[in-house]
């Protein structure tokens, strides 16, 4: 079996699971933020159901709309905020206290190695990078998670991408991530779980793990799945909050294709819009100016892409014609951001430093842009109108890729800074 | 049950910002949202969409977010089906949780136009392009969905599950 066949089948309590079957499986955690939740929390409050299946096993982060936008984001925030109360939820992060979830649950050890999670967002794939199978769901999954402690899964066909070499300077996760997009498309892993493999693997650091599994999402995938390794171990041993189990895929396993990447050929990568799968290669990018540089979200907020920003930032300026703006994704990471001066870089080089939230990630606010501009973020979407106007355009990069254009006032690299 | 109603047609990758941007997520009321339904794409659809409309689309309708918003919105708006050469796998379940009939038939959406008018038959498996004077075999439900189905929702089949416990 695969490393998603063997996590699959342990928690439907069988001893083998093939593709295409149905299953109902146990989940360890379940997800939800101040978007998705209160449509779950109002169907578990129709059908009169008084207690959560486990108080501990659930988790609610608000992120999205907070600190509360307007009166209706306020609203909605307190949907969760009375139902944690009421219900007994253990894990629900206040404003002060919180991230953008799919950072702060694997830091604040919620997830495990070898765990089920359902998450009621798109992203809760991310947690595949720490050897969990983790995957998004809707509210009423959600709901009936909240519930049963239960979730019904299709077990997925596994694509193997096997990565060989080591990336060269300014080349990090997310351009892993978004050549494999590029080269397989926006569906081109459609309900299937894209498993990591190959001797690459000892050059990619957890961060940029969780990044490329935060992403499978964009492939079309199920889940994005790495074996568990050294990395992992060290990861795991300092953070997770329960017992792990490691899962190993068979070496007999069957995989519908099989990808290979040479890490060291890669280039850093920008998707265009409006898809992800719009990559290209930095050095083909051409003359595009900017109005707006993100650097935050659930994919590139962790201190790693934030000290690699300020590598390029250090001692530079923002360009005139730009607005940087840089979304620490937890307060652990806003913390540390201060402690090691990477905050004072920023500010000192004219950026915006907010508090965490998923902000202008998905246009909600924060950074909104206007007709026509054009903004280069560390997120995952490019979609139409993502980040504001249904006119304005994101493009994609990795954090060193973002700063560096910030300077430029255009799309660059930091190699290009004179 | 027989569906019918027009085509409404879209391309390829229709994702859930454009069937329902983020600014409107502050509110899950299902009315609200369908005033905005498909407003990234498509600013006419909302105000003109009729009860029993059909959205037609290619590839991976519904990529993107987990948003329940969008089968919500698109439910709300009137719309009775969405048939797509394929669909998100996201947005495949919640629709089928909430109870939106979404059917892959790759070879209709090819040749529906917009505008043409198009009948649905679930039992029968049934789609027909009136208009063109076309029928296409639908594919049929498996069965723990039909399960599913059969109880009125994901919901209500967790919680007799859980009272059988
Ligand atoms: S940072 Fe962006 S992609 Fe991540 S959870 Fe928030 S809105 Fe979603």
């Amino acid at each position: 079996m695969t490393l998603t066949e063997k996590i699959l089948a342990r928690h439907a309590g069988k001893e083998t699971v093939e593709p295409g079957e149905l299953i109902l499986a146990r989940v360890d955690l379940a997800l939800g933020n101040d978007v998705t939740s209160p449509i779950a929390i109002q169907a578990v409050r129709n059908l009169g159901v008084r207690e959560v299946f486990d108080r501990e096993r659930i988790a609610l982060v608000p992120d999205h709309f907070t600190p509360n936008k307007d009166i209706a984001s306020a609203e909605q925030a307190r949907i969760m905020r009375d139902f944690a109360r009421e219900y007994g939820i253990v894990n629900y992060f206040e404003v002060g206290r919180m991230g953008i979830e799919h950072v702060l649950l694997p830091d604040e050890g919620l997830v495990v190695p070898g765990d089920l999670v359902i998450g009621a967002d798109s992203h809760t794939c991310t947690y595949g990078a720490l050897c969990a199978f983790s995957t998004g769901v809707g509210s009423t999954d959600l709901a009936a998670a909240m519930i049963s402690g239960e979730v019904w899964l299709k077990v997925p066909k596994s694509i193997r991408i096997v990565l060989s070499g080591k990336p060269r300077k300014w080349v990090e996760g997310k351009d892993v991530i978004l050549h494999i997009i590029g080269e397989i498309g926006g569906d081109g892993a459609l309900y299937q779980s894209m498993e990591y493999a190959g001797d690459g693997l000892a050059a990619l650091p957890m961060a940029w793990r969780f990044t490329i599994s935060n992403m499978a999402i964009e492939a079309g995938a199920k889940n994005g799945i790495f074996p568990f390794d050294k990395i992992t171990k060290s990861y795991a041993d300092e953070r997770a909050s329960r017992k792990y189990t490691v899962v190993e895929a068979d070496r007999d396993a069957q995989y519908a294709a099989e990808i290979g990447i040479d890490l060291g050929a890669l280039e850093p990568q920008v998707a265009f819009p409006h898809m992800p799968e719009n990559t290209r290669s930095l050095s083909r990018v051409g003359n595009v100016p900017i109005d707006q540089v993100v650097v935050g979200s659930c994919t590139n907020g962790r201190i790693e892409d934030l000290r690699s920003a300020c590598e390029v930032l250090r001692g530079r300026k923002v360009h005139d014609g730009v607005r940087m703006i840089v979304f620490p994704a937890t307060q652990e990471i806003y913390l540390q951001a201060m402690r090691e001066g990477l905050m004072e870089i920023f500010v000192t080089a004219g950026a915006a430093f907010s508090t965490p939230t998923c902000g202008p990630c998905l246009g909600g606010h924060m950074g909104i842009l206007a007709k026509g501009e054009k903004a280069v973020a560390t997120t995952n979407r490019n979609f139409v109108g993502r980040m504001g106007h249904p006119e304005s355009e994101v493009y994609l990069s990795n954090p060193a890729v973002a700063a560096a254009s910030a300077v430029l006032g255009r799309i660059g690299g930091p190699d290009e800074i004179p | 049950m027989a569906l019918k109603g027009r085509a409404w047609k879209y391309g390829d990758d229709v994702d859930t910002d454009v069937i329902i941007p983020a600014r409107y997520l502050n509110t899950s009321d299902p009315e609200e949202l369908a005033r905005h339904c498909m407003e990234g794409i498509d600013k006419e659809y909302a105000a003109k969409v009729s009860s029993g409309d059909f959205l037609v689309a290619g590839k991976n309708f519904g990529c993107g977010s987990s948003r329940e918003h969008a089968p919500i919105a698109i439910k709300a708006s009137g719309a009775s089906a969405v048939i797509a050469r394929s669909f998100a796998r996201i947005f495949y379940r919640n629709a089928f949780n909430m109870g939106l009939p979404i059917f892959e038939v790759p070879q209709a959406v090819d040749e529906i136009d917009a505008g043409d008018v198009l009948t649905l038959d679930m039992r029968q498996g049934m789609l027909r392009n009136e208009t063109k004077g076309r029928k296409y075999a639908i594919a049929p439900v498996p069965p723990f969905m039909q399960e599913l189905v059969a109880a009125g929702g994901l919901l209500n089949y967790m919680a007799s599950r859980r009272k059988g416990t």
